[in-house]
């Protein structure tokens, strides 16, 4: 009998937990635990960061010193309380451990995202049965108004064609780009960080950009690269952005521009993450390259396909600054985030804006609902 | 005549991209193909030539953007009577698909190019003539050397409490990168590997929220942050923590993590079973599987969902306006970037030059976690 299998022995014949020999008081006090657990690592956390700055606030320092200071209680305050979270469910007494410890891995995300998320989420839900200026109830008024006003319907039907439009695109153009690098000897992380670029270009500067690109002057020389193609072929110059419905596509290009460097890093790393193995083992069997891809690769990355797909879907459904910036939502090019920030804080009425904030809660529903079976079934099979 | 020019062009354009695929593929250290490269080729003048005379002939009823629109389809649909299915499938499996490579880099450069050298070139200039004109000119004739200037770049990196914004910067977004990527591991391993109640509930409901738009949150958490106002009513909050980095960090974190925790839940639950049951076997906790384990296992998924936090946090101005306050002590990047442009936009010539600079660091950190992006970090581990 081997090392391995006498300790095997051992933990076959430890007593199975004794999930049902406990009292009531005892789940009672469990429950509490839980809880208090995933409670009080925050609040630990909290008290002792919050002292800290108190400490930074007065201290007359060098500004350099100050940022150190945070950096090293930033950085360091985080690991530091996992550490000491998992040590003090160490010392609990043996039959607890197992069922608290969860809470100590999740509890710290659950109360942030309570706080940050949930809370603000809740209250945009009750403000949109409520007036412009949040005093009176109004019931579904505000719902009417979202799925009758003509800018609310033009959109949906805008964001509909988004959704359709861009994180296909994306997906489709991330993966074949993640593919290909993948295949070169050298070159591939510069490849990679070419398609990177647009994804750290601010807001700001990706208008200016698409600028660049998409402007129409009135007088002078163009300055737009498409309306310099196009005088170079000898046609009049085009106002790009105010042709319906393509200038639609025209601001997708610049999304799917920004968005692609993501699905690219991300199903990289999925695609990095393939074992070598069995990739030999199909090469070996006679597989072309397009056969590994498509039998061995992509159904092993299938999951972060879905994974990026859903993210995307989702930074499709909050686009604005986009509309904003290039068109201020005018001729046609209405997207639902777009019209929620222009009632929420420019029209100042926040029931309206409220209430296209809840459909966009409610538009990811399906979308989650795929997500859910996946991982059931992924979860079966590994 | 022009069009006769334009079919030319198609024709050398071709020809070069040809002969740059071929350097391409050798310099690639790709093996080359076989006669099929030969006949893929000789295929590909085909349509490239019934495409350029479609568009002559289209150019006569129609304007040139649909024109080109309607010539690029009629290549394409030439394309695939010429080779049918065998056509494209002998194009995808051939190396000149490096090439195609090649060609969406390019297309994805322009727009930067672009920026890049609006960023040099003088406001006069860059008002009056399109970028692309640099391409045109011959740097010898007379005045080619007055549209250049650095005077952007030292305008905005001589800005007031630019390297004041620099450091803050950095102060923002280190710990807003670390914190939440630690915590949505730690739930992420949770969601993947423990066993307690509502574990697909509470997942779905963290995954959930990704949809809820940051602007939404702003105002409540301003009030919950300045007044403790919770719900509309008051908590006894310990103290106004706004205008704190702390205040910047745990915002960034919620706003950051149901992104987070997705990811990784995705990687971290794609770990082979056998690996932590044999860490449980010989006797880890969950706590030492994680660090000794999903940690090191999980750098990819790790490395890449920093890059992108980092990015986020760097180019945020909206979430550091409002927590951090806007003081001028305070200030970050982007917001000394945005005072820069002036109110009504009278300095928008400095945009390119500063947004350039903004960028520098992302694309630093991207190089540098480059390498973290290897291949096999799992193989052999299943058979352990």
């Amino acid at each position: 009998m081997t090392e391995r299998d006498k300790l095997i022995e051992v933990v076959e014949e430890d007593p199975p937990l004794p999930e049902d020999d406990r009292s009531p008081l005892m789940r009672l006090g469990l429950t509490v635990l839980r809880f208090l657990s995933a409670v009080a690592v925050p609040i630990v956390a909290f008290i002792i960061l919050w002292l800290s700055f108190e400490w930074l606030r007065q201290a007359d320092v060098n500004r350099g010193v100050i940022v150190l200071v945070a950096l090293g209680v930033g950085v360091g305050g985080i690991f530091a309380l996992y550490w000491a979270m998992d040590y003090a469910v160490n010392r609990m007494p043996e039959e607890w451990r197992e069922s608290v410890r969860p809470w100590v891995f999740v509890g710290p995300a659950l109360v942030i995202l309570s706080i940050f998320l949930l809370y603000p989420a809740l209250n945009t839900i009750w403000l949109s049965f409520l007036d412009g200026n949040s005093d009176k109830f109004v019931g579904l008024e505000n719902y009417g108004f979202v799925f009758t006003d003509d800018g609310m319907l033009r959109a949906i039907r805008n964001t509909i064609i988004w959704i359709l439009v861009v994180p296909s695109a994306s997906v489709g153009l991330g993966l074949g780009i993640a593919v290909l690098a993948d295949k070169l000897r050298r070159g591939e992380a510069f490849a990679k960080s070419l398609i990177f670029l647009p994804m750290a270009v601010s807001f700001v500067g990706a208008s200016v950009v698409f600028g660049l690109i998409y402007k129409y002057k009135v007088f002078g020389a163009q300055t737009g690269l498409l309306n310099g193609i196009v005088q170079g072929f000898g046609d009049e110059p085009i106002a790009w952005l105010s042709q319906e419905p393509w200038n639609n596509l025209l601001l997708m290009v610049i999304m799917i521009w920004m968005q692609t460097g993501f699905a690219m890093v991300i199903l990289s790393a999925a695609i990095k993450s393939v074992p070598d193995d069995i990739l030999e083992a199909a090469r070996i069997d006679g597989a072309t390259e397009i056969q590994v891809f498509w039998r061995v690769v992509l159904p092993s990355i299938l999951s972060t396909v879905v994974v990026v797909m859903t993210t995307m879907i989702i930074t499709v459904l909050k686009v604005f600054d986009i509309v904003f910036v290039m068109t201020n939502g005018e001729s046609g090019t209405e997207v639902i985030a777009e019209q929620m920030i222009r009632w929420f804080f420019r029209n100042d009425h926040n029931g309206r804006g409220a209430a296209i904030a809840v459909v966009l809660f409610l538009a990811i529903v399906p979308v989650m609902w795929v997500n859910v079976k996946r991982f059931r079934a992924e979860e079966a099979i590994r | 005549m022009t069009d006769l020019l334009i079919l030319a062009a198609i024709f050398i354009a071709w020809l070069a991209v040809a002969a740059i695929a071929g350097m391409a593929t050798k310099r690639m250290g790709v093996s080359r193909g076989s006669t099929d490269e030969e006949i893929w080729f000789a295929a590909g003048f085909l349509p490239v030539i019934l495409g350029g005379i479609a568009f002559v002939l289209f150019r006569f009823a129609l304007p040139s953007a649909l024109a080109l629109t309607a010539a690029l389809l009629v290549t394409g649909a030439i394309a695939w009577g010429v080779g049918g299915k065998g056509f494209l499938r002998r194009m995808i499996s051939h190396p000149m698909v490096k090439v195609s490579l090649v060609v969406i880099v390019v297309l994805w450069l322009i727009p930067t190019v672009g920026l890049l050298v609006s960023s040099f070139r003088t406001k006069a200039v860059v008002e009056a003539e399109g970028w692309w004109t640099i391409f045109n000119q011959s740097p010898f004739t007379e005045g080619w050397k007055d549209q250049w200037t650095f005077d952007h770049y030292t305008t905005v990196l001589g800005a007031r409490n630019f390297g004041n914004a620099f450091l803050n910067s950095l102060a923002v977004a280190i710990p807003s990168t670390v914190i939440p990527i630690t915590v949505a591991a730690f739930a992420a391993y949770a969601f993947s590997w423990m066993e307690f109640k509502g574990r697909y509930l509470l997942f779905v409901a963290v995954v959930g929220l990704l949809v809820v738009p940051l602007q939404m949150a702003l105002i409540p958490l301003l009030r919950l942050y300045t007044s403790g106002e919770f719900f509309g009513m008051s908590t006894p909050f310990p103290h106004p923590i706004n205008g704190t980095y702390m205040a910047v960090w745990l915002a960034h974190t919620g706003f950051g993590l149901p992104l987070a925790v997705y990811l990784l839940r995705n990687y971290i639950g794609s770990l082979p079973s056998s690996l932590i049951e044999s860490a449980q076997i010989d006797g880890a906790t969950h706590f030492q599987i994680f660090v000794r384990l999903i940690v090191p296992l999980s750098v990819p998924a790790l490395a890449s969902f920093a890059i992108f936090q980092f990015l986020w946090v760097w180019n945020d101005l909206l979430v550091a306006l409002v927590f951090l306050g806007g003081t001028p002590d305070v200030s970050v990047v982007t917001q000394a970037l945005a005072e820069l442009s002036g109110q009504y936009g009278q300095f928008e010539h400095l945009l390119p030059a500063a947004a350039f600079i903004s960028m520098a660091l992302p694309v630093a950190v991207f190089f540098s976690l480059q390498r973290y992006f290897v291949r096999g970090l799992t193989a052999g581990a299943v058979k352990g």
